[in-house]
């Protein structure tokens, strides 16, 4: 067992896990933030992105030690600090950036980096960063709709829904 | 997963005398290795991390070189070569997606050597030079096959010294599936000639392809590619393509790779 202490969306936990702990197991199992979902558990749907010292990695493909001392974001740290959704929440709630839901907390945290890199993405750009992101509902066009809406982008000469 | 312990170590002392203990594997950035460890592919007794070892990180500019730190994610490459070498810049900002290259190294790529990677073409087009805590091994040394290198148990990559060509491109054809390259050739043109290395392609892993090196060293164009072709004999073929499409990708990458080189 190796004891872990880090910051999770601003709070100070520390658990005592075991070396294959991974960083989705951790976030859901021992401290029950259900939001970090795992989808093929390989590295290749995303629907477990967090943020990691600032940086946005695969929660599935990293293990809970490797994360010790780092401040770590999730899904559930990304709403204002009122309770309220955040521009980029919001904006997948206005233009219907989901439909079962499942991938929509990786494609937020993916969508927050290139809003931090890239302030106004083109399109293309959007899409060319979602890569290692996969909506097996295939709802990508409102999803990249919606991260063009919350750059503050103009979003009225993208083709209808 | 089967069990293990896992050692984050700060330094490439702790690191190594970590890996001395029976059953000790390195973890990089663990792209790889995680998926495999999953699938039950390994089962080391203690994984030992060197995502913490600062002193295996970061680029440094050479006379006419750039030294890249064995632990360096493919994101920081991206950024940190676009300057001076722009190719492998391209390279780097292109493997997997934003958070497999936030993790991701090129040292945990070139130790792992998969015949699909794109680093190892750019090493072995570049004559980089892969140092490790031991030693220095020239690339035309280091490649020995698919997953297979020179390195010696417990030996850690800890940078790659590229000479700056004078023009390359490397040119990925995806398997549009996993993005993986089916084939991916990278041209570097220095004083001294070309050399032409290609991933993605053959049962023996990444290969320099002399008959392009020879005629691009005499003319670099497009044109001086005309009519070669390599045997579809010892090519990859699976679901995905054929050892004769994949031999047939490797001329057509080729001539891309020129073009884009200008």
């Amino acid at each position: 067992m190796t004891k872990v202490t880090m910051t999770v969306n601003g709070k100070a936990v520390s658990k005592e896990v075991s070396g294959n702990t991974l960083m989705t197991e951790f976030l859901r199992d021992e401290l029950r933030l259900t939001g970090t979902h795992v989808g093929c558990d390989t590295s290749q749907c995303g629907a477990c992105v967090i943020h990691v010292d600032g940086k946005n990695v695969k929660a599935c493909t990293m293990f809970a030690a490797e994360a010790h001392g780092a401040e770590v974001t999730t899904i559930e740290g990304m709403a204002n600090a009122d309770g309220s959704l955040s521009v980029l929440q919001q904006a997948f709630q206005d233009h219907h950036g989901l439909q079962c839901g499942f991938c929509t907390p990786g494609m937020v945290m993916t969508a927050a980096k290139l809003l931090e890199e890239n302030p106004k993405p083109s399109e293309h750009e959007i899409r060319d960063y979602l890569e290692g992101n996969i909506c097996r509902c295939t709802g990508y066009h409102n999803i990249v709709k919606a991260i063009l809406a919350a750059s503050g982008q103009d979003v009225s000469g993208i083709a209808a829904e | 997963m089967y069990s293990f312990e896992i050692e984050t170590p700060t330094s490439l002392a702790d690191a190594l005398s970590a890996l001395g203990q029976d059953e000790a594997q390195a973890l990089g950035g663990g792209q790889t290795l995680i998926p495999s460890l999953k699938a039950r592919l390994a089962s080391p007794a203690v994984l030992v991390s060197l995502a913490k070892i600062d002193e295996i990180k970061g680029i440094t500019a050479g006379d006419g070189t750039v030294t890249i730190g064995g632990g360096t994610t493919h994101a920081a490459v991206a950024a940190g070569v676009a300057g001076s070498y722009p190719a492998l810049a391209a390279l780097a900002g292109n493997i997997g997606d934003p958070a497999v290259r936030n993790r991701g190294t090129i040292g945990g790529s070139l130790a792992n050597n998969d015949p699909a990677a794109c680093y190892p073409a750019a090493v072995l087009a570049s004559g980089a030079t892969i140092v490790t805590n031991t030693r220095e091994i020239a690339a035309d040394d280091y490649f020995q096959g698919m997953f297979t290198t020179a390195l010696e148990e417990g030996e850690i990559v800890t940078a790659v010294t590229f000479p700056i060509p004078e023009k390359a491109a490397y040119l990925k054809f995806e398997q549009p599936a996993s993005r993986f390259a089916l084939v991916g050739v990278f041209v570097a043109k220095y004083p001294d000639g070309v050399r032409v290395a290609v991933t993605g392609a053959s049962e023996s892993g990444v290969f320099r392809w002399t008959e392009a090196e020879a005629a691009l060293s005499a003319d670099f164009s497009v044109a001086a590619l005309d009519g070669l072709s390599l045997p579809a004999e010892g090519m990859m073929g699976d679901l995905h393509g054929s050892g004769a499409y994949r031999a047939h990708l490797v001329a057509v990458m080729t001539k891309r790779a020129v073009t884009a080189a200008g």
